[in-house]
């Protein structure tokens, strides 16, 4: 790890932070630094994104870490919660707080808080030149006196002062520390002699033992800060708790003579420490925001067109993402194909084959023709959020998404459930507030996926016929009236309360950097790639197990040997194949050999694992009027969507692929009835989603127990809603 | 009176910000404290949620928050 402080020889490697308010120019500043050489990851435990990069400069190994971007450092939000602690714990040689000139006053605010940390700061005045034109001017000599910290110009979006920025940071890692007590915030004295109070308190009783400076505790401890309490206490516990005591004294004693909340007296003082500041160092000629911005906006959040434009937005996008991916979907299943071929000539008859080609590559396969839809969403969503369109969507659109309980930035993933629940789930991470991004992620799956939409077509195509329109329609509508449900029941219960506050900034517009844009869909995509992929791999050789073994035959074609009576006249169509004279007896003999590989598959499928599992749950599947080939179908399902209807294909033994009107007329004559399709096809819209997904979940939440939660409680809803469908329908005299 | 109060293109000061501790925190660092100038920019096309400009900044809220500011000085 780096070295501390007082080392006398040079720290060969360091580690510098970056910190700063949320559309301060962190992002490209920290893009501009590294480059593509980025670690992105989660920070330990939460959900919050974690980007590392790692330059060598004038002979040194810098690690650069993003930190979240936040407006405090204040212990209720995990942004704020992570910064913190990685400055506190971590130590970083050099903390550089990105400074928006344009927003001197904001930026401040969590400048000093970073300031009394005690580590060394470093300011990067961004944007001055930006701030100038609007009639901002700022005394950065001045600024850096008053605070005691190094300031570096840079402008991040063009690159400007990044080496500087650099030389600076390494300077002052090098340079010995620097007391800050005399420039830190003065509050008023009640708050003051409380602080000194509880200071010499802290030193005198646990003098040593302190994990942090001693005035900073003592400060949050007045400010009832949960996280400081609890180190206390582990550090020293029983003067630990002996402060606290005091603290919570005196917190009462201020809160009676404020009439409020000593935490945001504090807070209201701080901003006044800052205004005195801010007069010191700061010249405006004009305050308003009267930049193209503001223009922009009058359109794009219009009380007429601001809707209509949102929903073009939104159609293109959905267009680039499931219209235009389509193109290199199919060339990525081309491909594919051609290496399941290969592999196929390749490899002997027999399990290994089938292993490879209908277990890994099918499995693998089923991921990658992801990857196109997944970089399109992700460049879109980049886009959006670059330029500052997203926070206008979620301005837009919160009042809607309130009544369900949810964030106006919840809409983005619900609609992209429609296409993909995959990327839809990972759209999620645009929510700040973990609660909100939770509940976004239960309620997502119900939006009916595209993959289920073959299925829909199939059932209602077979049962419904003119009406088959109206019935998807139907389903769709459901999905979307039970997310609605399940929103205001999560909130009520599970995830109650923390419905977080809208306060939200709306940026600036701004120009996208191509290269932000890219390092942005990069990442996420090549995230997806690798932990998706050796999940899918695994589960999809699991269900490739359950459904080849035991085997009851080898494997095909040569598998008439096992059937010698029940297939005499296929056999002896075979038999007079080689060298037909007839063209009609050789389509005959085709005919009669892809009939006795259906069969074949069929015999297998029913006596594997998988075919037993279905029987074994047939007794589960009875009330809503599937049987047991139904509900292996929807078993293998779980795999992805579209496999319940070649499954389904399998089980009622009719043509390969693409003769659907063969399934449809067998499912016709297996005895299912238009009730029982109907349930069966609001089971598939609401039961468990397919592996892809799940995985997903489980990433997204950073939970087991929530991706358990999202299987069981779908599931539930899905049994639920289809034994509903069937047993009501059946009482009302439909079958 | 309230922040919600207000039309667009109104500005006030502000009095005193209420609610819970959680939305008061985070509109004090947003920078809307005692004396911060606001100034309603405009009410989103649902009528909820409302941008002001505060020091520069947009920052939107929805009513129900805006209902908690209270302000004086309106022009």
């Amino acid at each position: 790890m780096s070295g501390n402080p007082p080392t006398p020889a040079p720290p060969r490697r360091l580690t510098i932070a970056l910190a700063g308010n949320p559309n301060a120019g962190k992002t490209s500043i920290f893009n501009n630094l590294t480059g593509t050489r980025q670690k992105v990851g989660n920070w330990p435990g939460v959900t919050v994104e974690k980007k590392e990069g790692h330059i060598h400069r004038d002979g040194y190994d810098l690690t650069i870490v993003d930190l979240p971007g936040t407006y405090s450092l204040t212990p209720f939000s995990i942004e704020e919660v992570v910064a913190r602690n990685f400055v506190l714990d971590e130590r970083p040689d050099v903390v550089v707080d990105i400074i928006d000139a344009s927003n001197l006053e904001r930026s401040l605010y969590l400048a000093t808080q970073i300031r009394e940390l005690e580590c060394k700061v470093l300011f990067a005045l961004n944007m001055a030149d930006l701030a100038r034109e609007h009639g901002t001017k700022i005394d950065a000599g001045k600024l850096s006196a008053l605070l005691g910290v190094p300031v570096v110009f840079t402008v991040g979006n063009r690159g400007q002062g990044m080496d500087e920025l650099i030389e600076a940071a390494i300077r002052l890692a090098e340079s010995p520390a620097q007391p800050a007590h005399d420039r830190n915030v003065r509050y008023s004295g009640d708050i003051e002699e409380a602080i000194g109070r509880l200071e010499r308190f802290l030193t005198e009783r646990a003098e040593g033992s302190l994990p942090y400076p001693a005035r900073w505790m003592a400060a949050k401890l007045i400010e009832d800060d949960p996280i400081v309490k609890e180190r206390l206490v582990a550090a020293a516990p029983q003067s630990g708790m002996h402060a606290l005591q005091a603290a919570r004294n005196l917190r009462q004693q201020l809160a009676a003579r404020f009439d409020d909340d000593p935490q945001l007296v504090m807070t209201d003082e701080r901003y006044g420490f800052i205004a005195g500041l801010v007069r010191e160092v700061q010249s405006t000629t004009s305050r308003q925001r009267v930049d193209i911005s503001r223009n922009i906006d009058l359109v794009l959040t219009h009380r007429v067109f601001g809707f209509p434009i949102f929903i073009f937005f939104i159609w293109a996008m959905f267009q680039l993402t499931f219209t235009l991916g389509e193109y290199p979907v199919k060339w990525i299943e081309a491909g594919v194909d051609l290496v399941a071929g290969a592999a196929g000539a390749l490899l002997p008859e027999g399990v290994l084959r089938s292993l490879v080609l209908d277990g890994v590559i099918a499995g693998v396969g089923s991921v990658i023709k992801f990857m196109p839809n997944i970089l399109i969403l992700f460049f879109c969503i980049a886009l959006f959020e670059d330029t500052g369109y997203m926070a206008r969507s979620a301005f837009l659109m919160d009042k809607i998404m309130h009544l369900i309980g949810l964030h106006g930035k919840s809409f983005i993933p619900m609609l992209m459930g429609f296409g993909c629940n995959v990327p839809a789930i990972m759209a999620a991470r645009t929510l700040e507030s973990e609660k909100d991004r939770i509940l976004t992620i239960l309620i997502t799956p119900f939006m009916s996926c595209s993959a289920k939409l073959p299925v829909y077509v199939i059932l209602a195509g077979a049962f419904f016929g003119p009406q088959a329109g109206t019935v998807i329609f139907g389903l769709y509508l459901l999905g979307i009236v039970l997310s609605i449900l399940t929103g205001r029941l999560f909130r009520s219960t599970l995830l109650r309360g923390a419905d977080a506050p809208f306060v939200m900034e709306l940026p600036p517009y701004r120009m996208p950097m191509a290269k932000s844009l890219m390092i942005h869909m990069w990442d996420r995509s090549r995230m997806f790639l690798r932990r998706m992929g050796q999940v899918i791999l695994l589960g999809s050789v699991v269900i490739w197990t359950l459904s080849s073994f035991p085997q009851t035959a080898g494997f095909l074609p040569d598998d008439d040997v096992y059937h010698p009576g029940e297939n005499a006249a296929a056999e002896s169509a075979v038999g007079a194949a080689p060298g037909a004279a007839s063209p009609d007896a050789a389509s005959a003999a085709e005919a009669a050999e892809a009939a006795l590989r259906r069969r074949a598959k069929a015999e297998q499928t029913e006596s594997s694992y998988l075919g037993r599992l279905g029987r074994l749950i047939e007794p589960l599947f009875a009330p809503l009027g599937i049987d047991w080939r139904g509900g292996v179908s929807l078993l293998s399902g779980f795999v992805a969507k579209e496999i319940v209807v070649s499954t389904l294909g399998v089980l009622y033994a009719t043509g390969e692929d693409g003769e659907e009107d063969a399934l449809e007329r067998a499912l016709a004559e297996s005895g299912m009835t238009p009730l029982s399709a109907l349930s069966m096809m609001v089971f598939v819209l609401l039961y468990l989603p397919c592996l892809a997904a799940t995985t997903t979940i489980r990433r997204e939440t950073g939970s087991t127990r929530w991706m358990l939660f999202s299987l069981a409680y779908s599931t539930t809803v899905a049994w639920v809603m289809a034994f509903l469908v069937y047993q009501g329908g059946q009482l009302l005299g439909f079958n | 009176m309230v922040l919600s109060e207000l039309k667009a293109g109104q500005r006030a000061s502000v009095v005193r910000v209420g609610g819970s501790s959680l939305l008061r925190r985070r509109i004090l660092e947003m920078g809307v404290v005692r004396g911060a100038e606001v100034y309603v920019e405009k009410y989103a096309p649902l009528k909820d949620p409302l941008e002001m400009v505060v020091k520069g900044t947009h920052i939107s809220l929805r009513v129900e928050e805006a209902a908690q500011i209270l302000v004086d000085h309106v022009r």
